[in-house]
């Protein structure tokens, strides 16, 4: 029965949707076919599904299949739209809610430019230190750090580079695996 | 087993091996090596258009009647978006078709050569799938997979995007593989055995149960439709069903309540709203048929039997899916239901039927008669008194005369009603009936239009013309866009702002232009007379039937509103009934 529809007071297809909302990462299997990555993406902004993230990258090479990790908010009932739709298209072979099916890994790539000098300079060393980031670049007055990890430590050391003379940031956006010896 | 051609010949032995026997097309510079390969062969027929558009639904209309896939062939750039409309139109309406579009040559793509456009980024999601084929190698695979991707599943229009130097190009032809499968596209046409042992249950013990029936049943083939009639009868519930769906249970029958939504019957409405089970076959829970989905059926359990699992729960929520083929899951209902018994029902259904001819004697349908000026339900009947032992199809346009058309015309069969239903295009109706005409050569075939609608196609009349085919057209001529109209009167206080058909062509003389016969009606007395004059015609009609001008489409349920809150035939001061709320709404 039509439990989660609210009661009368709104209108016809647009009943106020005040299910709560989550954070959920996909892994899409896809063939690596031209124009995949505008289906995807075209399939979300045509449907008003958000995306949050989204990477592509080919993963078998022989088989010519790639991995799209696509994180998106959206209530429960949405979120199975967004797989069941996502599903429909031709070139998609399988789709799993990392999120749903429990623990998962998520890791993201960060490449962070630092400029300054003097004790500035000796804190960010320190604090890179700390989060295990590497220098990949280096000038009398600056530093690039790459760091790997989930996006709140990446955001976490992102904050604390701030007041230190932050120049810029790229992240690679999400991969994310399944924990355990299955494929997904 | 391979065979060395040029691209172009591919694609039409591509074509010939799929059993192709007719496509709907236009030539232009990018796909003049494939009319050159059109020409040295006698086995696929192409029916030239007026215009792109017209050839995408001419392909409809030929794909919903016969179960085929309708092709199409358009050239690059203006060719290709003009069949935008046919594209969309089809995907909305899960119309099984390909078309196929020229390409500048692959060096000069996106280079914005002459008539160069992104066909395969325009048509994306106007699509079930696209291809940009790029190399000559991967041409007979793409053509013979864009068949099964269009005709298998939930149908839908593939476009296959072929650039001119691919069209030259030489390479190997192979034949369709006898088993077709894809390796991520799996469609899934069985339905799950546990689930539709649930269903019989739950159907064997409901007290108020409703058969709500879509398009699915007809794109799943007529089978479909006799297994329809089978688990009616057998389970002795009533059967409704959506615009798309007409024909698939007969109108005959006295199980059968009228099409429901929007312009539905109120026994359909009402009957959808109190029910405790209802079983919806092949529809989708579309807006026009829901009405408030907060207010929709509020008690009642519902089955929803789809091939597409992204329908189940996008609208409405369902107590329990099934995922599979129309006609596979009918059949295993009907199979389970005779091993679980073999006593009707009919004394516990009692009470229900009892209740529905309640609301059947609201007689939701009447409409005032009149001696001096042709009402349109009036024509509607006529029309359909006249034809009725003739081997008919029915196309229609988009607006009031379509409504009317699915509320008068009684469907006995499937497969014998076309229109556009979720895209709602005006202009589907003329060219659909030329499509349904070439595939159904001595049938009778007749698109019910309006005025304002027909003229967006109306050059495909010389289509007609030119393949002698008769089609005819009944044009309701209110001089309004009515359903514009009628929405005007009901939310906007009757401004009526652009909804006259101003300078309307004479018809008459119009179809004599193009070489048809036109026939004008005004006088109730002479339309019988007109109509036979118009069916006896060996020929292409366009008759322009004068109806009253500010008719309203009734019953209706008012945007805002839910099943149970209908505007009647009588109801008074139409204009105060829809709320600010329902007026944001279309
Ligand atoms: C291509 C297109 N443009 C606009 C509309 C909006 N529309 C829906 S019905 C209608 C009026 C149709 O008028 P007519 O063909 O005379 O039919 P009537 O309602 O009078 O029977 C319009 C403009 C549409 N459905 N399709
Ligand atoms: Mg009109």
């Amino acid at each position: 029965m039509n439990a989660n529809i609210l009661p009368t007071g709104s209108v016809y297809s647009l009943v106020a949707d005040t299910s709560a909302v989550e954070r959920h990462t996909l892994s899409v299997l896809v063939d690596n076919e031209p124009g995949i990555l505008a289906r995807i993406a075209g399939l979300f902004s045509a449907r008003g599904f958000n995306i949050d993230s989204l990477t592509v990258s080919e993963t078998e090479h022989e088989q010519g299949l790639s991995r799209i990790t696509v994180v998106t908010k959206a209530n429960l009932k949405v979120l199975v739209q967004i797989k069941r739709q996502l599903e429909r298209l031709v070139p998609v072979h399988r789709v799993v809610d990392l999120t749903a099916t429990g623990k998962s890994l998520e890791r993201e790539l960060a490449l962070v430019k630092v400029a300054g000098e003097g004790d500035d300079r000796i804190e960010a060393l320190r604090l890179a230190d700390a989060f295990r980031a590497q220098v990949v670049d280096a000038s009398t007055n600056s530093f690039v750090f790459e760091i790997t990890g989930k996006p709140t430590k990446i955001e976490q050391f992102i904050a604390l580079m701030m007041p230190l003379g932050l120049v810029e940031v790229v992240r690679t956006g999400l991969a994310a695996i399944a924990r355990g010896p299955e494929p997904m | 087993m391979a065979e060395e051609m040029s691209g172009a010949e591919m694609v039409i032995r591509a074509l010939q091996d799929q059993g192709v026997e007719h496509i709907f097309g236009y030539p232009g510079g990018a796909v003049l090596p494939i009319y050159d390969a059109i020409f040295q062969q006698d086995k696929v027929q192409h029916i030239l258009v007026r215009h792109e558009q017209g050839a995408t639904h001419m392909a409809e209309g030929y794909a919903r009647s016969t179960g085929k896939v309708g092709c199409v062939l358009v050239t690059s750039g203006p060719g290709a978006t003009n069949a935008v409309t046919g594209l969309t139109d089809a995907l909305l309406d899960s119309i099984p078709m390909v078309c196929i579009s020229g390409q500048v040559a692959t060096p000069l793509i996106g280079s914005d050569a002459f008539q160069e456009c992104d066909t395969v980024g325009i048509t994306r999601n106007c699509t079930k799938h696209n291809y940009l084929v790029k190399s000559v190698e991967d041409l007979p695979r793409i053509l013979h997979e864009a068949f099964y991707i269009a005709s298998s599943g939930r149908p839908g229009p593939v476009v296959i995007d072929v650039p001119k130097d691919v069209q030259f190009a030489i390479g190997d032809y192979y034949k369709p593989a006898a088993h077709t499968s894809h390796k991520s596209y799996r469609p899934q046409i069985e339905g799950d055995h546990k689930a539709i042992e649930e269903a019989v249950e739950l159907m064997m013990r409901a007290k108020r149960p409703i058969f709500y029936t879509g398009g699915g049943v007809i794109n799943s083939g007529p089978e479909a439709s006799r297994n329809l009639r089978e688990l009616a009868e057998l389970t002795g519930f009533p059967v409704t069903s959506t615009l798309m769906g007409l024909g698939a249970f007969p109108a005959s029958s006295s199980q059968w309540m009228g099409m429901l939504g929007m312009h539905g019957t109120y026994e359909a409405n009402m009957a959808m709203h109190d029910c405790d089970l209802m079983i919806n076959i092949g529809a989708r829970f579309d807006d026009r048929i829901t009405g408030r989905v907060d207010a929709f059926s509020p008690n009642s359990t519902k089955i929803h039997v789809d091939i597409d699992p992204s329908s189940i729960n996008k609208n409405i929520v369902i107590d329990l899916p099934i995922i599979g083929d129309c006609n596979h899951v009918l059949e295993e209902m009907i199979r389970i239901w005779r091993t679980r018994t073999n006593t009707s029902r009919e004394e516990e259904l009692k009470p229900w039927w009892h209740q529905i001819e309640k609301w059947r004697a609201v007689d939701s349908l009447r409409y005032k008669g009149s001696d001096e000026v042709i009402k349109p339900q009036f024509a509607i009947e006529r029309l359909a008194a006249a034809v009725k032992d003739k081997d008919v199809y029915i196309t229609t346009e988009v607006g009031q005369h379509q409504m009317w058309a699915a509320q008068y015309f009684p469907f006995d069969l499937p497969n014998r009603w076309m229109t556009s239903g979720g895209l709602g295009t005006m202009g589907y109706g003329l060219p659909a009936a030329v499509g349904v005409q070439v595939a159904h050569k001595d049938a009778l075939v007749i698109d019910i239009a309006g005025e304002a609608s027909v003229q967006m196609t109306m050059q495909e009349f010389s289509t007609a013309v030119q393949y002698r085919l008769p089609i005819k057209v009944f044009i309701l001529n209110n001089e309004y866009m009515g359903m514009v109209r009628q929405w005007q009167e009901l939310l906007h206080g009757g401004r009526y702002s652009q909804s006259y058909s101003e300078s309307l062509p004479d018809f008459v003389k119009m179809a004599e232009a193009y070489g048809g016969k036109g026939i004008r009606c005004e006088d109730p007395k002479e339309l019988d007379a007109a109509i036979k004059e118009m069916i006896d015609y060996d020929g292409p009609v366009l008759f322009d039937c004068r109806v009253t001008k500010e008719e309203n489409c009734f019953p209706m349920i008012p945007s805002g509103k839910a099943h149970n809150e209908m505007i009647l035939p009588d109801t008074a001061d139409v204009g105060n009934i829809i709320d600010d709320k329902g007026k944001v709404l279309v």
